[in-house]
Formats: structure tokens, C-alpha cells, sequence
């Protein structure tokens, strides 16, 4: 789960980790307020989005008077941004965040996250902060610091030390480092986080640590256990029909093909997406029913995949195994009885109660088409997109 | 012969209780798999069936001699379990449960270090061998008993292309879903390594999708180590960056992960790389002609 910049630094706050004087802010009005309380120019207003690259797509400015304020958050509230994070479509901006103007002297990347090959958590640091990160992995990877800490073990000073001293940042900072890398690292392990980021962490004039940004993202699998993080879910910021496919334990991704399609499995869901782009076409989705999927759950999987308009076509594939080929057509069926099929479904399904299923789709008398095997699809699905 | 699991096999299943622990464990128990017991905590002394319930792993193994444990308990205790059953010395550990916390994997990972147990998944179908032993939830009919391993990041993904080497009648010495998780047990190397040392074993299918590096990884053992022939799938050609493709582990990040590159490193370490489904099961048929 991803939340805002904003309210990463609500967290980093609750574990005394510096952030600028600032708040967020719904509207012009609220804006000036925040910006009166902060008592000096220039402030910073920022776009709350759940995408990076905000500052290149004009969501990131400064005002110098009330007027600028007043001028910039007008601009920014309501502006649909588009960023290389967002898509072309760009994201709408409902909320923003002003903060204080800090002189800079020195910008810093800082992150914690799960390494997946060493099963330790990893904390990268580089002197290239401010900039994509990615691309200074990609150039320079020898920029890049890297210290592991053993999750059971924990984190010691001399982590935090080995990453001040790599950095170059004098003694006086290196003290700070070792007191705020711990902060971070407990709040990334008591949360369960996946990805704790600060991109710039500053080094101001006056030789303070202070983190400009916060990124969080959340475990998802943990959330269980982090109950206060679930309110922080925007709804605003994920697809309506995503959210729609939530609410059925579906797990669904939008993308913007033309071939709807339904499967069980993560990996046969995403090899099934392989299939329709070999066969000519784009998936429009990625929809994973799950191994112990009901009729209920099928039939919601396709009624949220014909609700998107562009949807020229679906693809069924299903591998029996828990998941029946009887209690799939059974929903296919109860689908069909409450909305609408204008575009032809193609539907292949074996294992578990393959012939049952078949005998079901037969004789509800409805007009699908049935593939064979994977191949079989794949040439229905080609010469549908051909028409 | 075949790896992990065999007709010495004695299955042991925690959770063996709960809804899907009661009907994995009797599809196993159909398929011929030896159950010898279950746990589930302050249910010792009852049965499932025919098998004896304990309260402890420690307890069951004492008990039974269980040698390898099937995990069917909830993800928020799923940790626990799988070190409960590490501890109490069992050598094979297979857990089935999805959506362990990364956290809690990490530190069951560092824990399995100091131990001599292997352990298979999380979020896994399981392992088979094909007429002697069923550890999981795949759907058994669809095996035959043969000359090849398997070796998988995804359940229903395997079921298919198992199928598609039956429908060709290539039979599989052991097939092996490792899991669909960032941090997960044994690797693509491990079976790498076993299915090379195996004698029953003539070639090996591997199937990967996006997320992390364990295939190029694999690519790289696959040339300095392995002489059998290989036939390599990967899944997500089409998945954009920075969605999580359902599996917790399949996320293409700072264009790493990507199915493309896995598929150049396959190709680069000598794998017969499938890249239409749906002639999976033919082009092993090729590919395999000289050992099947």
C-alpha cells in the first residue's frame, strides 16, 4: 500500500525523525493559513499524489508573498499532473502540502528496504540525491552505498556510522546520522514496510539533517497487523474499478488493452496476458480469481472486466485444480443472467470437473465461444482482434 | 529415484484441522502419499480421519517419525509454524500458505541458516512426485511418473505446462513450485543442483516470471553446472513496471525483474526458451527428443 508524502512524514514525526515546519492543506484558503502560521517565505507547496516525478510535471513550487500562496495553490489544487510515474493520463491533485523554504547546502539519497537474495534488510544511501535514483544506479552503481542489517540481530550504530562515513558528511553530521537511521529503520521494521525512501534527505546551511521527502510503502501482507495504516488508504488515488475488485478479494489490475481476461493463478494470469499480446491483441487487465475462487467471485471478476469500456473482447482461463471447471461455468452463467455481454467471451478450462463445466456453458444456451487448449484460444482470440 | 520426496516420505501436516489442511490432506492421503500425523495446537489426542493429531510438532515427530511437514496454517501464524517445525528437526518443510509477511520471512530465513531443514514455499503448490509421493495442491491425475523435473515460481502456471508434457507423454521425475514470494526457501538453484545429481532425471523444465533475479542467477549455475537439458518459460512479458502482479515477489522494480532480460539470460546460458504456451508441451518434445 502506498500513502502520501504527508502522511509519511505524520509517521516520521512519531519517531523523531526531522521533517520541515509545514502541513497539508485541502484548499486556497487552508494554504494561507499554513502559510501564516509558518511566519516566512518562501514556502514550498508540493502536490500529494501517490507518483514520483512531481517536481518535473510542475507539482512542486515556491511562493514568496500570501499572493503567491493564494496564486500557486490555485494552480496546483484541482490540475490534473502528469508525471513518468503516472501514466499519460495523469492524476488529479485534491490535496497539497506546504511547508517551509530551507537553504540547502547538500542533497542526499537515503532508503530502507527488504533484500530479497540475502534476506536481510538493506539501507542505500548516495551523495547523488534530488535525482532518479534509478538512473544513478543504473550509471554509477559504484554512488550507491549499500550496508545490510540482519532482522533479527537489529540495527547497531556502526550501521548507521559505516553509512555517514561513506557519505562524507563531517563528524558532526555523522552523530546525526546515527541517531535518525535507527528512527528510520524501527519505523520501516514496526510497520512492516517495504520501501522507506527519502529523496532529498538535506543537509541544510546550518548542518541539519532534515528529510525533505518521504516515501512509504507498505507490506501488504502485514497490514493485518497495522490496523492505524489503513486508514491512511486513499481512495481517490487508486483505479474505481481496482477498488471495486477489492471489496470481492479479487486481484485486479487495470491496464489499457483491448482483451479482457480472467484467470486463476498469478502466473497462468500473467502468461494468459503474454498469450493475447502473441495472438495480436493487448490485455485490458490482470485479473487473478484466486485457487479457492466461488461463483460469486467469478461472477463479480466479469461483470468488473466488462465494465471497462474498452473491452473488445474476454479470454476465460482456468486450470481446475481447486478452483472447479463446474463452479467457474456455474458463475459464468449467473454473469451472463445480470449484465450485458456485447463482446464475445472466449472461455478454455480444464482439470477439476472439466466435463461437468463444459456441460453447464452447453446447455445455459448462452453464445460463448469454447477453446480447446491454450493454443486454440490464443487463434480465437487472433481472429477476433482481426475483424 | 526423484528428489525431496519419495515412498519413504512420512507426511506430517500443520493445520491439519482447519478447512483446507482437512481436504488437502485427504487428497494427499487418495494419491498414496503416507500421512502419518497432524498438529494443530489443543487439538492433540483427536483425529482427522485415520491420522493422529499432536499439539506440538516435537510431539508428532516423536511419535511418528514424520520426516517432512505440510503447512497449511493461516499467514499471520504461518512464521511461527515453519520454525515450530524447524526446530523440532524435520528435514523437508513444505508451506503452501500465502501472504506470510515479508518481515517474517526474513527472519524464518535467517533461522532455517542455523538449521539442517529445507524448506519449499511459501505461497507454493507443493511437490510431487509423480506415483510415489504427493506434498501440495496440485491436482495429482495430471502427473505421470518420467524423465523429467520441474522446477516452478507459480502453481496453476505448473499445472499447465504439466499438462502439456503429459498430453506429449513425458512423464516428470519431481515437480517442484517454489513459490511466488520475494523471500522463499529452496531456490531454482537447489533443485538446479538436485535434478542435475538425480539419475532418474534426463531433462529439466524451469518456469519463471517477472520479479527479482533468481532466474538470471539459475542461468548462470545452469552453464558452469548443469549438463542435462533445459526448457525455460517465463511469464510477464507484458506486466508494466511497478505493479504487483498478484505474487508478492512478481514486480518489475527500477527495471530490474524484467521478463525480457530473463529470457536474454536463459537464452544466452543454452535454454530452449518457449515463448507460446501453448506449444509448451511440443517443443519439449523437441527439445528433450534425444533423453525421453
Amino acid at each position: 500500500m502506498k500513502i502520501h508524502e504527508y502522511q509519511a512524514k505524520e509517521l516520521f514525526d512519531r519517531f523523531e525523525v526531522p521533517i520541515p515546519r509545514g502541513s497539508v492543506a485541502f484548499s486556497v484558503d487552508e494554504a494561507v493559513k499554513v502559510a501564516e502560521s509558518l511566519g516566512k517565505f518562501p514556502v514550498v507547496i508540493k502536490a500529494q499524489i501517490h507518483a514520483g516525478g512531481r517536481g518535473k510535471g510542475g507539482g512542486v513550487k515556491l511562493a514568496n508573498s500570501i499572493e503567491e500562496v493564494k496564486q500557486v495553490a490555485d494552480e496546483i489544487l484541482g490540475m490534473t499532473l502528469v508525471t513518468h510515474q503516472t501514466g499519460p493520463e495523469g492524476k488529479v491533485v485534491r490535496k497539497i502540502l506546504v511547508e517551509e523554504g530551507l537553504d540547502i547546502d547538500k542533497e542526499l539519497y537515503l532508503s530502507i528496504i527488504p533484500d530479497r537474495s540475502t534476506a536481510k534488510v538493506v539501507i542505500m544511501a548516495s551523495e547523488a540525491g534530488g535525482m532518479d535514483i534509478e538512473e544513478v544506479a543504473a550509471k554509477t552503481p559504484e554512488k550507491i552505498i549499500k550496508v545490510w542489517v540482519d532482522p533479527g540481530f537489529g540495527i547497531q550504530p556502526y550501521h548507521a556510522r559505516e553509512v555517514a562515513f561513506r557519505l562524507n558528511v563531517g563528524p558532526e553530521l555523522v552523530k546525526q546520522f546515527a541517531v535518525i537511521i535507527p528512527r528510520l529503520y524501527r519505523l520501516f521494521f514496526d510497520y512492516d514496510c517495504s520501501l522507506v525512501e527519502i529523496n532529498p534527505l538535506i543537509i541544510t546551511k546550518d548542518k541539519k539533517l532534515i528529510a525533505l521527502d518521504a516515501k512509504i510503502n507498505f507490506d501488504d501482507n502485514a497490514l493485518y497487523r497495522h490496523k492505524d495504516i489503513l486508514e491512511y488508504r486513499d481512495l481517490d488515488e487508486e483505479d474505481p474499478l481496482e477498488v471495486e475488485a477489492s471489496k470481492y478479494n479479487l486481484n485486479y489490475i487495470r491496464l489499457d488493452g483491448n482483451i479482457g481476461n480472467m484467470v486463476n493463478g498469478a502466473g497462468l494470469a500473467m502468461a494468459t496476458m503474454d498469450v493475447i499480446k502473441r495472438a495480436g491483441g493487448e490485455p485490458a487487465n490482470f485479473l487473478d480469481v484466486g485457487g479457492g475462487a466461488s461463483a460469486e467471485m467469478v461472477e463479480n471478476g466479469f461483470r468488473i472486466i466488462l465494465s471497462d469500456e474498452k473491452v473488445k473482447a474476454v479470454l476465460i482461463n482456468i486450470f481446475g485444480g481447486i478452483l472447479r471447471c463446474d463452479v467457474l461455468a456455474k458463475g459464468v452463467v449467473e454473469a451472463n443472467k445480470k449484465v450485458e455481454v456485447k463482446v464475445p467471451v472466449v472461455i478454455r478450462m480444464e482439470g477439476t470437473n472439466v466435463e461437468e463445466g463444459r456441460r453447464i456453458l452447453q446447455e445455459s444456451g448462452l453464445n460463448l465461444i469454447v477453446a480447446r487448449d491454450i493454443k486454440d484460444a490464443a487463434e480465437k482470440i487472433s481472429s477476433i482482434v482481426k475483424e | 529415484m526423484s528428489i525431496f520426496v519419495n515412498k519413504e516420505t512420512r507426511l506430517l501436516v500443520q493445520g491439519i484441522t482447519g478447512r483446507e489442511g482437512q481436504f488437502h490432506t485427504r487428497q494427499c492421503v487418495a494419491y498414496g502419499t503416507n500421512v502419518v500425523a497432524g498438529v494443530t495446537p489443543g487439538k492433540g489426542g483427536q483425529k482427522m480421519d485415520d491420522v493422529p493429531v499432536f499439539n506440538t510438532v516435537k510431539d508428532a515427530v516423536r511419535e511418528t517419525g514424520a520426516n517432512c511437514s505440510m503447512i497449511f496454517v493461516p499467514p499471520a501464524f504461518a512464521a511461527d509454524a515453519i520454525m515450530e517445525a524447524a526446530d523440532a528437526g524435520v528435514p523437508l518443510i513444505v508451506a503452501i500458505t500465502e501472504g506470510i509477511p515479508v518481515l517474517d520471512m526474513m527472519k524464518v530465513k535467517n533461522f532455517l541458516n542455523t538449521t539442517n531443514s529445507r524448506l519449499i514455499g511459501p505461497n507454493c503448490p507443493g511437490i510431487i512426485t509423480p506415483g510415489e509421493c504427493k506434498v501440495g495442491i496440485m491436482p495429482g491425475p495430471i502427473h505421470m511418473p518420467g524423465p523429467i523435473g520441474v522446477i516452478s515460481r507459480s502453481g496453476t502456471l505448473t499445472y499447465e505446462v504439466v499438462y502439456q508434457l503429459t498430453q506429449q507423454n513425458i512423464g516428470q521425475s519431481t515437480c517442484i513450485g517454489i513459490g511466488g514470494d520475494p523471500i522463499n526457501g529452496t531456490n531454482f538453484i537447489d533443485c538446479l543442483e538436485a535434478f542435475q545429481a538425480d539419475p532418474q532425471t534426463k531433462g529439466i523444465v524451469m518456469v519463471g516470471e517477472i520479479g527479482g533475479s533468481a532466474e538470471e542467477e539459475a542461468c548462470e549455475y545452469i552453464v558452469k553446472n548443469v549438463t542435462k537439458p533445459v526448457v525455460g518459460f517465463i511469464a510477464g512479458l507484458t506486466a508494466p513496471p511497478g505493479r504487483r502482479m498478484g505474487h508478492a515477489g512478481a514486480i518489475i522494480s527500477g527495471g530490474s525483474g524484467t521478463a525480457q532480460a530473463k529470457i536474454d539470460a536463459m537464452k544466452k546460458a543454452g535454454i530452449t526458451v518457449v515463448e507460446d504456451l501453448g506449444n509448451f508441451g511440443v517443443i519439449c518434445k523437441e527439445a528433450f527428443g534425444d533423453v525421453i
